[in-house]
């Protein structure tokens, strides 16, 4: 087996520097206010199918943004040319094109005042998601697979195995005295075997494990052998009639709600009056069992910074805590600078910053408080429902609420799960559905960013044969 | 349809030679590089972008954005492995980097690369006419100004809008071990439109766009500002009164243009040659069988002039071409790109495409749509008793395993005794690839091509796409509303 060499990381640039001095030279052509950001980062990747390796990927890149103001016009520019020629392109272009905009009284950078970095070790980085050799990143791959493949003789092809590791480091100065900067790690190991059964009807689920350091990724044996578990589960799947039952989420469907209600509340939405939410500030939008927390601040149970962890936001403000639902009531919506003061509030500082444009608005660890019931005891409770693992498609209109998604899982039959169910939809609208919660799991457990327990939902419509 | 043929470009490949400093010389070295520890091909795929983003939003002109990067992606092909590496920055040095990164894939003697390129003639779809930094940027916001005006205009129920407006040119340029070499430079823009209505408690929202491979000039008629605009605040208008929409199976008459998505997510991405390569899709091992009613012949086609989803040439070099996936109804080929062909021996579709030099190629959809069939739209309608006409959707998604399929309706009506009644919610369409077609029972003669808005999202890369549809009836499909 060759050695995958890892690449020495490229010739050290100061990334601090380099975006100060970007702004300087900004300010210097005429700018009212500037901010930079730039990003470096490398990945590698290697992808292992039926025991072979298929795919192995190894790079790094970089890459630098500008945004600038004239007073209240404001314009963006971004680049991967850090030469001083392609950084003085930046600088013009920007200036240029800030002069074709007009004047937002809304626009601009957020207050002196407000900039702040959380002090300490967030422990994003870890070095160790790079010890690994080559050849040991791809044995890891291949034992993903090989453990998912070894289950049952019913898993007879694979989509593969695979493990990644990327480490990125992103720094943003402005002309207000901010100027930040952190690193990142990330490991992952993951499989997806593929099963085929008596009537030659195939069916594959994936799994992964993500972590910051890779001393904390779980095995790839224990990976694999959830896939296979999670593909199994999916045989013999079949229709079921159209139908208004109990849906119980699985935490990983369940996820993607709790995606829903932090885009529904953020500010963008609601100032253009393009949520559901909008105008629902301080009232009743869910059960009052329901209490939802954003979090940039958090580290996990293993000490590891989470992976909505930060120590600042797209524009320089302090990472922070945010109760955004308690006992079902929407505390607040969630705001950059400019949909705050659109909306006459402060910044909740969930900006998020790409290397182009302006900043948006994204969620730190974003995550629904568990109850007190096992899923078991969830779904023992209920006589006939479908409980969701899956989810497909787009099927969210979040200025209506209407919700209406494809959905894989398994039935469930007097409290107990059953068969296997697809090719059905779940439906409703999300203002009902929040009001609808009926039953919240304890078993939060943060695989990514946004983190939910199990949920029951009642009054929701299951359409099938 | 036209495919006029031109002499190579040589200004394509000048862009790299003069900004870059890339020389015919480098790129063999490369090459012999990254075939340093053996393999059966290389490929090197330098791209260059600069895209221009500019929105209207409270009739503002609020944001304005450039942006541009270049690099290369250097892949090693040994057997059923690739190795890839790819850098931003264009130094002979880097790029060797890279290709001795690739190199590491493979494990054995050194090869040598074919020296000296041959540059085939390829087609002509898209006369460049986008500039790349020097844009006339005013009379790109005369359009979203014109938008923005029309929208407001149209209704005083209409609330809110934003007119957005992209575009960029994407410069390519790709050699290849045996010898091929090619180069490109593809423009693309969109214009969309985003209205909010209002009327009492009840918000809702509508969207329109349009965009191509061509300049400012495609936005007129059915892409123009004020129709954009117009159908846009007509959607949002018409969801203000909409009614829930049924749950269960029932006939469905999906509208022409854009519903042709379905065909993207029911058939395209099954019919991508790396899941059946793989054996991991669920259309595997049914060439020659019926997927699709007689009426149903789908065609994959990247050489319709100016359109979003048509490339000269795909990311690998090869000529883009019309490859028939389904002919009345029988299941015929496969999308491939160099791999997937070679691995299969099978012919190359010129299907081989990624996001950007990041990226490893993949065999993916262009112009996706059914031919024209002999009913008329009218009868269509009037032959359903009770049921779904879907004529917009937002997206959709599909299984490739188990071939499950679902597009959500954005807007669509009951169809009650062959008349079209009243607006519905948005609801999702789900279905089963390779059961779904078997339901078309009646195709209008009315093709028509979407406006150039599709992006298509495969293992985190994102493509522009077109898709294209007539009216067609399925007599039978699950759609998912909630029955009230």
């Amino acid at each position: 087996m060759p050695q995958a060499a890892v690449q020495p990381s490229e010739t050290a640039v100061d990334l601090e520097s380099l975006t100060a001095g970007v702004v300087a030279l900004a300010m210097k052509a005429g700018a009212s206010d500037a901010e930079s950001v730039a990003r470096e980062g490398d990945e590698f990747s290697v992808n292992v199918r039926m025991g072979e390796v298929e795919t192995i990927k190894e790079s790094g890149s970089r890459g630098l943004g500008l945004r600038v103001f004239l007073g209240n016009r404001s314009a963006s520019t971004s680049t991967s040319d850090l030469t001083p020629d392609g950084i003085r392109q930046l600088v013009e272009g920007a200036m240029a094109l800030a002069k074709v905009t007009e004047e937002d009284p809304f626009a601009g950078l957020p207050e002196t005042a407000e900039f702040g970095s959380l002090a300490g070790d967030l422990h994003l980085y870890y070095e160790d998601v790079y010890s690994l050799s080559g050849a040991e990143r791809i044995e890891w791959a291949r034992r993903a697979e090989a453990a998912a493949l070894a289950v049952d003789p019913r898993l007879t092809n694979s989509d593969g195995g695979s493990f990644d590791v990327s480490t990125g480091r992103k720094v943003l100065a402005n002309s207000r005295g901010f100027l930040g900067g952190y690193r990142a790690s990330f490991a992952g190991v993951s499989a997806a075997p593929v099963a085929m059964d008596e009537h030659g009807q195939r069916q594959r689920a994936g799994w992964s494990s993500s972590a910051r350091s890779f001393a904390l990724l779980e095995s790839p044996e224990a990976v694999g052998q959830e896939a296979a578990r999670r593909t199994l589960l999916r045989l013999g799947a079949r229709r079921v009639p159209t139908q208004r039952v109990p849906i119980v989420f699985a935490r990983e469907a369940a996820n993607s709600l709790l995606g829903s209600i932090f885009e529904a509340a953020s500010g963008n939405a609601i100032w253009r009056g393009a949520s559901f939410l909008a105008g629902c500030l301080g009232k009743q939008i869910a059960a009052p069992s329901l209490r939802i927390v954003d979090d940039s601040t958090m580290l996990l149970p293993t000490g590891a910074g989470g992976f909505g962890t930060s120590p600042f936001d797209g524009e320089g403000l302090p990472s922070r805590r945010t109760t955004v639902v308690e006992n079902g009531v929407l505390e607040t919506y969630l705001l950059n600078t400019y949909s705050a003061r659109k909306l006459g509030m402060k910044s909740t500082h969930n900006a998020s910053r790409g290397l182009a444009g302006t900043p948006g608005i994204g969620c730190g660890n974003l995550y629904l408080e568990p109850g007190s019931l096992t899923p078991e005891e969830i779904i023992a409770a209920i006589p006939a429902g479908l409980y969701v693992t899956g989810l497909m498609g787009p099927g969210v209109n979040l200025v209506t609420g209407d919700y209406s998604r494809g959905a894989v899982g398994l039935w469930i039959e007097n409290g107990q799960l059953t068969h296997a169910v697809e090719q059905v939809t779940v439906s409703g609208n999300l203002a009902e559905m929040l009001l609808n919660v009926t039953a919240i799991g304890n078993d939060l457990v943060f695989r990514g960013a946004v983190a939910s327990p199990t949920l029951r939902i009642d009054g929701m419509t299951i359409a099938g044969s | 349809m036209t495919n006029p043929v031109s002499p190579p470009h040589p200004g394509h490949q000048r862009y790299f030679f003069q900004k870059f400093g890339i020389t015919e010389r480098l790129l063999e070295r490369c090459l012999g590089e990254a075939l340093s520890a053996g393999g059966d091909y290389a490929d090197l795929y330098f791209e260059s972008v600069t895209s221009t983003a500019l929105a209207v939003d409270e009739q503002i002109v609020k944001s304005a954005s450039q942006g541009t990067s270049a690099g290369c992606g250097i892949r090693v092909l040994s057997g059923e492995r690739t190795g890839y590496a790819y850098t931003d920055n264009l130094s002979p040095e880097r790029l060797l980097r890279a290709a001795r990164t690739a190199a590491l894939i493979a494990s054995g003697p050194a090869r040598q690369p074919v020296q000296g390129f041959t540059e085939a003639p390829i087609a002509d779809l898209y006369p460049v006419p986008l500039g790349g930094f020097d844009l006339d940027l005013a009379a790109r916001l005369e359009l979203l100004l014109r938008a923005d005006r029309a929208a407001r205009a149209f209704s005083p129920a209409v609330v809110h809008v934003q007119a957005s407006y992209f575009e960029e040119l994407r410069r390519i340029l790709i050699a290849a071990s045996d010898g091929a070499f090619a180069s490109d430079t593809q423009p693309l823009c969109r214009l969309n439109a985003f209205v909010i209505a209002k009327e009492g408690a009840v918000t809702t929202k509508g969207t329109a766009g349009a965009g191509g491979r061509a300049g400012l000039e495609q936005f007129t008629g059915s892409k123009s500002p004020e129709h954009l605009a117009h159908e846009a605040a007509r959607g949002a208008i018409l969801q203000l009164g909409a009614v829930p929409a049924p749950a269960g199976e029932m006939p469905v008459v999906l509208g022409p243009g854009w519903p042709g998505i379905l065909l993207h997510e029911a058939v395209g991405h099954g019919l991508e040659a790396d899941f059946n390569r793989r054996k991991t899709s669920a259309f595997t091992g049914l060439i020659g069988q019926s997927v699709a009613s007689s009426k149903v012949t789908v065609v994959d086609n990247g050489t319709m002039a100016g359109r979003r989803g048509s490339l000269n040439v795909d990311d690998e070099g090869s000529p883009t071409q019309e490859t028939v996936l389904i002919e009345n109804g029988i299941l015929r080929g496969y999308l491939t790109d160099k791999l997937s062909a070679r691995l299969m021996g099978s012919a190359n579709t010129g299907s081989g495409r990624r996001e950007s030099y990041q990226c490893i190629p993949m065999p993916r959809m262009t112009n996706t749509y059914m031919l024209a069939g002999e009913d008329d739209p009218e009868d269509i309608l009037r032959s359903v008793k009770y049921g779904l006409y879907a004529v917009n959707f937002g997206g959709g998604s599909v299984d490739i395993t188990t071939g499950k399929f679902v597009f959500s309706a954005s807007e669509a009506y009951l169809i009650e005794d062959g008349k079209i009644t009243a607006p519905v919610r948005d609801a999702t369409l789900i279905g089963n690839g390779p059961e779904a077609l078997k339901y078309v029972s009646m195709v209008g003669h009315d093709l028509k091509l979407d406006e150039g808005v599709g992006t298509c999202g495969k293992d985190g890369q994102s493509v522009p796409v077109g898709v294209g549809m007539p009216t067609v009836k399925l007599d039978k499909m699950t759609v998912g509303g909630t029955g009230r």
